[in-house]
C-alpha cells in the first residue's frame, strides 16, 4: 500500500473551516454576481469612450445613429409627448379643482414634464425602440460573424459599433426630452384650455413664474444619464450574444428590461441629488 | 507515405518546439511553408480543443484542414488568424512567431490575410460595392474611382460583373453562391498572401459547391495566394486540395496529399473518408 507524505498534498482543513468558507462564499456570491454584472458593462462602456479619442474618427457612423434614434424616435417621442401632457394636465385640474386651484395646472405639469415624464418617459421611448433595435442588430451581427469580419480587416468593433451608438445616443437624449416637453405642454395648453376652459392668462402665468431653467437642466441632464445607461445595456446585450437568433431575441429583451429598469432606478437616485442642489421654490 | 498517428512530410519534427532566437528554422523566412504552427494549445474553460498543434501551410497551394464537427477546425483557424490567442505553443508566419505580438502588431499581421467566413458574413447594412471596399476604404485613403476600379475588377473575375444591378444591391438580395463570392472579393480586394475559408461549401447544393470549388482553385492560380480551407466535405477536398491534414481530437493526426491521404491507414481517417462514400469500406475493398 502507498501512502502519500504530507509534502505531497496540502493538509486538509477543517470542518469548520470548511463551513466558514462555504458561508463567506454564500455571502459574498451576490456581491460577485452585482460587482460582475456592472464590471462588465463598466469595462465595455471604458472602451467605447476610450475609442473616441483614437483615430479613425467616423463621424458618418455618429451621424446614422443620431439619424436612427433621433429622427427615426421623433413621431412616437411626439405621440407620446402630446397625450402624457394632455392626460397630466387632466390629472392636475382633477386634483387641484378639489382646492379650487386649477390655476396652477401650467405649474404643475411645466415642473413635471420637465424634471420627470420628458426625461423618463423619451428614455422609455428610446429604449424599447432604439434600444431593442441595437441589441438585435449586434446580436445578429454577433451571430453571422460580421462582428468577427470586422475584427480580420483590423477594425475594432467597440469603436466601429458601440461607441457610436452609445455617444450618439447619449447626446440626442436631452433633445429628444425637450421635444417631449414641447410637444407635452402643447398637449396640456390645448386640453386645459379648449376642453377644461382654464383662463390662458392664469396657465400661462403660473407656468412661467413656477418654472425654472434649473428644472430643464435637471431634465436635460437626467435625459443625459439615461441615454448612456439604456445605450450601453443595449449595446452590451447585443455584442454579447452566443448562440442564434432565439439568443439575439432573448438579448433584446433583456436589453429593453435592463435599460428601463435603468433608468426608473437611476431617477429616483437623480432626482433625490437634484433636489439637495437646488432644494424646492416655497 | 503517412502512417498514423504522426503527421508526415514536415520538415521540422512533429512535437518539436524549438524556441525563438537565432539557430530557430522556424525564425526565418521559408521559401515553401508560409505557416507553420508549433505545439499549439487551446482550451475553453474544462474543454481542451487544441491539443499540441503542430502543423505546416504550403506556401501558394491550396491547404485543406479536415475534421467532424467541434473538433477544433475554427478554433485553429481563428488562431491563423489572431482572433484567438493559444494558451500554449507558436504560430510562424514567414518566419515570425505572431504568437506574442501586441494587438497593433496582429493588425498590421492581418492585412496578409483574407477570410471567406461560412455565410460570407457580408455586412448587411451595405450594399455589394460598399461590402468589397469596405477593407480599402478603413484603411487607406483611396480615391473613389481607384476604389470603383479595383472593385470591378474583381467583380469581373468572380463572375459577378454580368449579375443585373449587382453593385446596388444588398446581402439578403444575393443567392448562396453570389454571397461567397461578394464576400471572396471582399477577402481579395486588398491583395492579401494567404486567404482562408471556413467552410466555403457549407449548406450549398452540389453545383453551387462545384462552382464554390471552381471559384477557390482559379482564385489560388489567378491570385497566387496560399488558401487555407476548413472543410468536411470529402467530395471538395479532395477535388481542391494540393496537401491535405487531418484534425482529431485537437491532434493533427496526417497530412500529405491527396492520395497519401486516401491511402492512410488512421481508424479515424478512414472511418472519415469510408463514411463520405469516396472509398469503399475496408471490408468492401479498394477505392470506389
Amino acid at each position: 500500500m502507498t501512502t502519500s507524505s504530507s509534502a505531497d498534498n496540502p493538509p486538509e482543513s477543517s470542518p469548520f473551516e470548511q463551513r466558514a468558507r462555504r458561508a463567506l462564499e454564500y455571502l459574498t456570491a451576490p456581491v460577485a454576481v452585482i460587482l460582475n454584472y456592472f464590471g462588465e458593462r463598466a469595462i465595455m462602456l471604458g472602451q467605447a469612450m476610450g475609442a473616441l479619442f483614437r483615430a479613425p474618427f467616423r463621424l458618418r457612423l455618429f451621424l446614422e445613429q443620431m439619424e436612427f434614434v433621433g429622427v427615426g424616435s421623433l413621431p412616437i417621442i411626439s405621440l407620446v409627448g402630446f397625450f402624457s401632457g394632455a392626460v397630466s394636465a387632466q390629472q392636475a385640474i382633477t386634483a387641484l379643482r378639489i382646492f379650487n386651484q386649477e390655476r396652477f395646472v401650467g405649474a404643475t405639469v411645466g415642473i413635471s414634464l420637465a424634471q420627470e415624464l420628458a426625461p423618463v418617459f423619451t428614455g422609455l421611448m428610446i429604449t424599447a425602440r432604439a434600444g431593442s433595435g441595437m441589441a438585435t442588430e449586434l446580436g445578429s451581427m454577433r451571430i453571422t460573424e460580421q462582428i468577427d469580419a470586422l475584427t480580420t480587416f483590423a477594425v475594432d468593433p467597440i469603436q466601429y459599433l458601440v461607441t457610436p451608438r452609445v455617444i450618439a445616443t447619449t447626446l440626442i437624449m436631452p433633445v429628444m426630452g425637450m421635444v417631449f416637453n414641447i410637444v407635452g405642454l402643447l398637449g396640456a395648453y390645448l386640453f386645459s384650455i379648449y376642453f377644461e376652459h382654464i383662463d390662458l392668462g392664469q396657465f400661462t402665468e403660473q407656468f412661467t413664474y413656477w418654472t425654472d431653467p434649473k428644472d430643464y437642466i435637471i431634465g436635460a441632464t437626467k435625459a443625459l444619464v439615461f441615454g448612456l445607461t439604456l445605450s450601453v445595456a443595449a449595446c452590451y446585450q447585443g455584442f454579447n450574444v452566443r448562440g442564434g437568433a432565439k439568443e439575439v431575441g432573448l438579448a433584446t429583451t433583456r436589453a429593453v428590461v435592463a435599460g428601463s429598469v435603468s433608468i426608473l432606478v437611476s431617477d429616483y437616485f437623480l432626482i433625490d441629488a437634484f433636489h439637495i442642489l437646488w432644494p424646492y421654490k416655497s | 507515405m503517412n502512417q498514423p498517428p504522426a503527421p508526415t512530410s514536415h520538415t521540422a519534427a512533429p512535437g518539436s518546439v524549438p524556441g525563438p532566437g537565432a539557430g530557430n528554422p522556424l525564425a526565418q523566412r521559408d521559401e515553401r511553408w508560409q505557416i507553420r504552427v508549433r505545439g499549439l494549445n487551446k482550451t475553453f474553460g474544462p474543454q481542451h480543443v487544441l491539443r499540441g498543434i503542430d502543423l505546416d501551410i504550403e506556401r501558394g497551394r491550396t491547404n485543406i484542414i479536415i475534421g467532424g464537427s467541434g473538433q477544433g477546425k475554427s478554433v485553429l483557424m481563428k488562431h491563423l488568424m489572431g482572433l484567438l490567442h493559444p494558451d500554449s505553443g507558436q504560430i510562424w508566419v514567414d518566419g515570425v512567431d505572431v504568437v506574442p505580438f501586441t494587438p497593433a502588431e496582429m493588425g498590421k499581421l492581418r492585412r496578409k490575410f483574407g477570410m471567406v467566413f461560412q455565410y460570407a458574413a457580408l455586412f448587411d447594412s451595405m450594399n455589394v460595392v460598399e461590402n468589397i471596399a469596405f477593407p480599402l476604404i478603413e484603411r487607406y485613403k483611396l480615391s473613389r474611382d481607384e476604389i470603383m476600379e479595383r472593385v470591378r475588377d474583381l467583380l469581373r473575375r468572380l463572375d459577378l460583373a454580368q449579375v443585373d444591378g449587382i453593385e446596388k444591391k444588398i446581402p439578403p438580395e444575393l443567392s448562396g453562391g453570389q454571397r461567397k463570392r461578394v464576400g471572396l472579393a471582399r477577402a481579395l480586394i486588398d491583395r492579401p498572401e494567404i486567404l482562408l475559408y471556413d467552410e466555403p461549401t457549407t449548406g450549398l447544393d452540389p453545383v453551387a459547391t462545384k462552382n464554390v470549388d471552381e471559384m477557390i482553385r482559379r482564385t489560388a492560380d489567378d491570385f497566387g495566394v496560399t488558401s487555407v480551407v476548413i472543410s468536411h466535405d470529402m467530395a471538395s477536398t479532395f477535388r481542391i486540395g494540393d496537401r491535405i491534414s487531418m484534425l482529431h481530437q485537437g491532434k493533427i493526426i496526417v497530412t500529405g496529399t491527396a492520395q497519401e491521404v486516401l491511402s492512410s491507414r488512421h481508424p479515424a481517417l478512414r472511418e472519415f473518408v469510408e463514411t463520405s462514400g469516396l472509398v469503399a469500406p475496408e471490408n468492401g475493398g479498394g477505392q470506389a
